[in-house]
């Protein structure tokens, strides 16, 4: 009990450590970047119809003229409590924002983290105890072309194909034009999420069969399997018996470890499909200098990321043996 | 083969496995690698036949080629018999956790992700071959407490044992067993080779692949000198109290690097495969080195071993011995 009191602080010190670093980090990014706030958010045009004294109130106002440091100080300091300010592009604060952005989001990625997880596992399995032969050269290559393809281009793809040639699936957006929100159907949003759902999947597959592979040859190569053999189990039996127990946990690091990707990958993809989630939040926000928006969305994605590893953690010591007892006796 | 009518349990018969590698790591000329050339070696029934040799030999690709578990790259020629008849791979993939057993060398032949009892005795509902399991587990001193344990938690010796006890699950007729006993203590391991011993006095085989000279001396019946891929001679263990009565110079050489025969090593080492010279792969090492030493050099008989050097003359092999046992010979 002691041990998992004191691993649970470990790991929610390192949270915070980790929170503060990215934002500092993102922080200093920003302070970098060679876009002007204010005609960011004023516009161009807008901006050039002002005088001086105005700029400089509006200056003065936004605080675009105070040192990097206090500014960060500031924002660390309401954010400490709870508190991430204004959203400047959408006038709202910034912690709704992203509740909305991240609950569009949060089903188009967790529908393409659990397919590509899944269909990667599978792939990857059948790859590597068929090494060499035609299954395993057709997902290899299959893994290959896709891994070295940009996500985006696989979302135009897609919507070529799909949404503007066979009009099967929307091209774009979360849910139907022209319909109130109360007439929005499961079905309409589920349509909307397919495509995008699919760009990400096929790109994520590639990655976990390609080392869900790697592994499982090491696995059938090994000397328990050689062993098994020795004693006579069927190929189907050391397939079931011990290379998918064996192959589990490299596969779920890389599984929990694969949720930064698909997050990475949303922000390409939901931009091709105009899909109104956290990635294209987070571009908008960069693009306009929303320094607050941008800091939360930054935030909000390292902790997911966090917490995927820190669950990762967590199942190793339910699944794997050795740290499951090996930490109880030490 | 020798001064035995007994049942063949086990023969093989010029066994040669290579392996085709790329030349290096820039080449993509592929060249075959001889490990093991033209190696005899038979068990009778009831008897411990050790094939010695030192590490890193080639001494464990026997142990796979006979239960075919070679990768895909290895390349095997010879013959061999189970019981008087010819083996084809598919009859030794059949036989293997059925009637020949094998006991691994190291514990990395355990999966680690799975309980010790469940690898031997299967799932748990599978009630016959758990009772079975259990009962083994109990004669080699394992208690119940065991059967749950994953392999990280089991001692060197305990894992000996459970690899042990997973030999004997099938009612094997042939154990064939890999350094079975490095990291046990000498109680165990004396345990250990009295558990083949007494599985060998039922009228059953066992094959041990041995580095340990003074273990094949105490407990084996023949010994099969193992040097450079091919064994130089096989002999009773009787031979091996005299120099005299050992035929081959490596042989004596061995001898005479015992503790309690002078304790001389010889010089050089073995040569690696890559670099095998012309004819007898010891000529370089050997004393009695001469021309007659570079071309082949079949295996003769000379009393009741085998040997193969040029400079010893004895009977030629019959090509087909294999088929003088009739089953249930004389004990």
């Amino acid at each position: 009990m002691k041990q998992h009191l004191a691993f649970a602080g470990k790991s929610f010190l390192r949270m915070l450590l980790l929170m503060a670093a990215v934002s500092i980090v993102t922080f200093a990014l920003v302070s970098a970047s060679p876009i002007d706030p204010l005609q960011a958010n004023v516009g161009q045009a807008a901006l050039g119809s002002m005088s001086e004294a105005q700029k400089e109130k509006l200056r003065s106002y936004w605080g675009v003229d105070t040192p990097p440091a206090e500014r960060y100080i500031n924002w660390a300091k309401d954010a400490v409590r709870g508190d991430f300010g204004t959203s400047l592009l959408y006038r709202q604060p910034v912690t709704t924002v992203i509740a909305v952005k991240l609950s569009n989001s949060l089903f188009l990625m967790g529908l393409a983290w659990v397919i590509s997880g899944l269909l990667g596992f599978l792939l990857g399995v059948i790859a590597g105890v068929c090494k060499g032969r035609l299954a395993d050269k057709l997902i290899k290559g299959y893994s290959l072309l896709i891994a070295s393809t940009p996500a985006f281009w696989i979302a135009l793809l897609l919507l070529i194909v799909f949404g503007v040639w066979l009009k099967v699936l929307p091209i774009g957006l979360s849910v139907p034009i022209g319909v109130e929100a109360s007439g929005v159907t499961f079905m309409d949003r589920v349509s909307h999420a397919i495509l995008p759902a699919a760009a990400l999947s096929i790109t994520g597959v590639s990655n976990i069969a390609l080392h869900t592979r790697e592994k499982m040859i090491d696995i059938m190569e090994s000397d328990y399997v050689l062993f098994a053999r020795a004693r006579g189990e069927s190929t189907r039996s050391i397939i079931f018996r011990h290379g998918l127990r064996n192959v589990l946990l490299p596969a779920m690091t890389l599984q929990f470890a694969s949720i930064s990707e698909i997050i990475g990958g949303s922000v390409l993809v939901e931009q091709v499909f105009s899909y109104p989630g956290l990635g294209q939040a987070a571009v908008a926000a960069g693009t306009g200098s929303d320094v607050p928006l941008l800091m939360g969305i930054t935030l909000i994605t390292a902790l997911i990321t966090f917490l995927g590893n820190f669950a990762a953690n967590l199942l190793y010591g339910v699944i794997d043996p050795r740290i499951r007892r090996g930490g109880r006796r030490a | 083969m020798s001064c035995t009518n007994k049942r063949h349990i086990l023969e093989i018969d010029e066994l040669s496995i290579s392996f085709l590698q790329y030349e290096n790591e820039k080449s993509s000329r592929q060249i075959e690698l001889p490990v093991i050339s033209k190696l005899s070696v038979s068990v009778h029934e009831g008897e411990i036949v050790a094939v010695v040799g030192s590490s890193g030999s080639g001494k464990s690709l026997l142990a796979h080629a006979i239960l075919n578990l070679l990768p895909y790259n290895a390349h095997v020629s010879g013959e061999m018999y189970f019981d008087g008849e010819l083996l084809t791979p598919k009859m030794r993939e059949e036989l293997r956790g059925n009637k020949i057993a094998f006991v691994p060398q190291s514990t990395t032949y355990l999966d680690p992700l799975m309980p010790v009892g469940t690898l031997v005795g299967g799932r748990k509902k599978d009630k016959e071959r758990r009772k079975k399991q259990r009962e083994l587990f109990k004669r080699y001193g394992l208690d119940e407490t065991v059967d749950g344990k994953y392999p990280f938690e089991c001692s060197g010796g305990m894992t000996r044992r459970v690899l042990l006890t997973s030999a004997m699950m099938g009612n094997p007729e042939l154990i064939i067993a890999d350094e079975p006993t490095p990291g046990m203590d000498l109680a165990l391991a004396r345990q250990s080779m009295e558990d083949f011993r007494a599985f060998a006095d039922e009228g059953k085989g066992v094959l041990l692949i041995t580095h340990d000279i003074e273990l094949a001396l105490e407990v084996a019946d023949r010994i099969a000198v193992f040097y450079a891929g091919t064994t130089v001679e096989e002999a009773p263990v009787s031979d091996f109290a005299r120099e005299e009565t050992l035929r081959h110079p490596y042989t004596k050489a061995l001898w005479r690097a015992l503790p309690q025969n002078g304790f001389q090593a010889l010089p050089g080492v073995q040569p690696y495969v890559k670099s095998l010279p012309e004819g007898c792969p010891f000529g370089p090492r050997c004393a009695d080195f001469s021309q007659v030493c570079q071309g082949e050099i079949p295996m003769q008989r000379v009393g009741c071993g085998t040997v193969r050097c040029a400079r010893i003359s004895g009977e030629p092999l019959a090509v087909h011995e294999h088929h003088h046992g009739s089953p249930g010979g004389v004990k």
